[in-house]
């Protein structure tokens, strides 16, 4: 098997478009107002503290949820197609009672690949995750990492061109998120476009090109990463990379912050 | 005491020499019992998935109804598939009753709530997990049903095996719409109610034992599958 490098196949869905999205559950008001667009190739990490709606943004764009008011718009209008161009990787991988290859095997099969090439790709893709020695094994008997590397080896073999992640590293050790990480950096290379969300500002450094900051279901910064790191122009941003953005008491009027004039954590 | 020492040792003779009798009843009940297992799984399973993944009017009642069918005595259902089956009845036409069809028909009635209703839970639970993931890979229904049956597979074999035990075991609707008739309709419970009756011990007391080593090795099975799903695929 030859390292062969990854080439995502590109079908034009993007750019995606927000338009005024708004999503809401009973009658509390979620995602509020968000209009933004996601060009083809880039890396984008949506932040924000817990709460701020940045997992309903992600299920809002891939279509998992419906949304309340405004339009999610893709360049592409043919729905199926749509659909075919996207791949999410979710906080919990959810593990097939299956072999780790053939958890990969079904979502191709989910998806009409031909047989022959089918076996190519999750060998491919099971080789690029490096779970190649695992490919047998039963997948829910993996290790945490592996069932992550293994979730985002799935989204992968489909070759989407655009791949969701939630928190793809939320319970994992530093190890496990290095290799992810250096994952994610290989299928964007690859020309795959990624929209993420994390709560590891480190981890937003290292990947982002362009960062989304979330509060309270608003959308308050999009801006690319260097210039969002050097300084957001948001204040809240500023408070939440400052580490001195607190969850304050709800109050009528427009999102109230609480920062605390302490020393920044080092 | 002598005379039961002595029909518990006819009885193990009888198992032992492989008695005509205690074989040709044997055979009717498994008979009887697998035929109505397997037509019960063909409408239960399908109706347990549907259940567990379609949302329509009347769903929450289904449910209720079958999970109290569950328990339904099987003396009613007998008396029920009676009524229907005889001369009088809507079926009577058919000339069904106090036959092996007709004892097989009240037994898929028994098993079928078992399998929809333990089958629709494990389902609902498999469900819950993978809806999300299926959705986002845009799985179609029928591969997704077949999906859930494959990944289901050993919770779904316990409940089948569920159904086994209580389609083997019970003794009311077959002697009811059976009729216990000799070399006909008669099976291994309604033998042994009427053996007791005439005070013929020993072949009830074989048959007896026959019957607890069929639960006892269904129940293992159903332990057995489950620990191996378990261990093998964290099922």
């Amino acid at each position: 098997m030859t390292d062969q490098p990854l080439t995502a196949v590109s079908r034009g869905i993007l750019p995606l478009e927000l338009r005024n999205v708004s999503y809401q559950a009973g009658d509390k008001r979620l995602v509020k107002d968000v209009t933004c667009q996601f060009q083809a190739g880039h890396r984008y990490m949506v932040i924000g503290p817990n709460g701020a709606g940045k997992t309903l943004l992600l299920r809002l764009c891939h279509g998992l949820l419906k949304p309340a008011a405004g339009q999610v718009r893709w360049q592409e209008k043919d729905k199926r197609r749509v659909i075919k161009g996207q791949a999410m990787v979710f906080q919990r991988s959810v593990m097939m009672r299956r072999s780790a290859a053939e958890n990969i095997a079904f979502a191709l099969a989910a998806r009409n690949v031909a047989k022959a090439e089918r076996r190519e790709r999750v060998e491919q893709a099971l080789f690029q995750t490096g779970l190649t020695r695992v490919a047998d094994r039963p997948a829910r008997v993996l290790s945490l990492g592996e069932q992550q590397r293994l979730s985002i080896a799935r989204a992968w073999a489909l070759r989407p061109e655009v791949l969701f992640l939630d928190e793809p590293c939320a319970s994992l050790d530093p190890p496990a998120t290095h290799s992810i990480e250096k994952l994610l950096m290989e299928i964007s290379a690859a020309g795959t476009t990624l929209i993420m969300t994390t709560h590891d500002l480190g981890q937003a450094r290292r990947l982002a090109q362009d960062v989304l900051f979330m509060f309270r279901g608003r959308l308050k910064e999009f801006s690319e990463a260097e210039r969002f790191f050097a300084g957001p122009e948001n204040d809240l941003a500023q408070a939440y990379l400052k580490g001195d953005l607190l969850w304050w008491k709800r109050r009528p009027e427009e999102d109230c912050v609480q920062t605390q004039n302490k020393p920044n954590r080092t | 005491m002598d005379a039961l020492l002595d029909a518990v040792m006819t009885a193990f003779s009888l198992i032992l020499t492989m008695d005509a009798d205690l074989v040709e009843i044997a055979g009717l009940s498994l008979n009887v019992s697998l035929t109505a297992l397997l037509i019960a799984s063909l409408i239960g399973l399908p109706l347990g998935s549907l259940l567990a993944m379609a949302r329509f009017p009347g769903r929450r009642v289904l449910i209720i109804v079958l999970n109290a069918l569950m328990g339904m005595p099987p003396v009613v259902i007998g008396l029920l598939v009676y009524i229907l089956l005889s001369r009088s009845g809507p079926f009577g036409v058919f000339g069904l009753l106090f036959s092996p069809t007709a004892m097989i028909i009240a037994q898929v009635l028994l098993v079928v709530p078992i399998i929809a209703s333990l089958s629709r839970q494990v389902m609902e639970e498999l469900w819950r997990e993978y809806h999300e993931q299926f959705r986002s890979l845009g799985v179609g229904p029928w591969r997704t049903v077949r999906a859930l049956i494959w990944d289901g597979r050993f919770s779904l074999l316990t409940a089948e095996l569920a159904g086994f035990g209580r389609a083997i075991a019970e003794v009311g609707a077959v002697m009811i719409v059976g009729g216990n008739i000799d070399h006909v309709t008669r099976v291994m419970t309604t033998a042994i109610a009427l053996e007791v009756s005439k005070g013929d011990l020993a072949l009830a007391l074989g048959l007896g034992l026959v019957l607890i080593l069929l639960s006892l090795a269904t129940s293992l099975a159903g332990y057995l599958v489950k620990e191996f799903g378990e261990r093998r695929y964290g099922a």
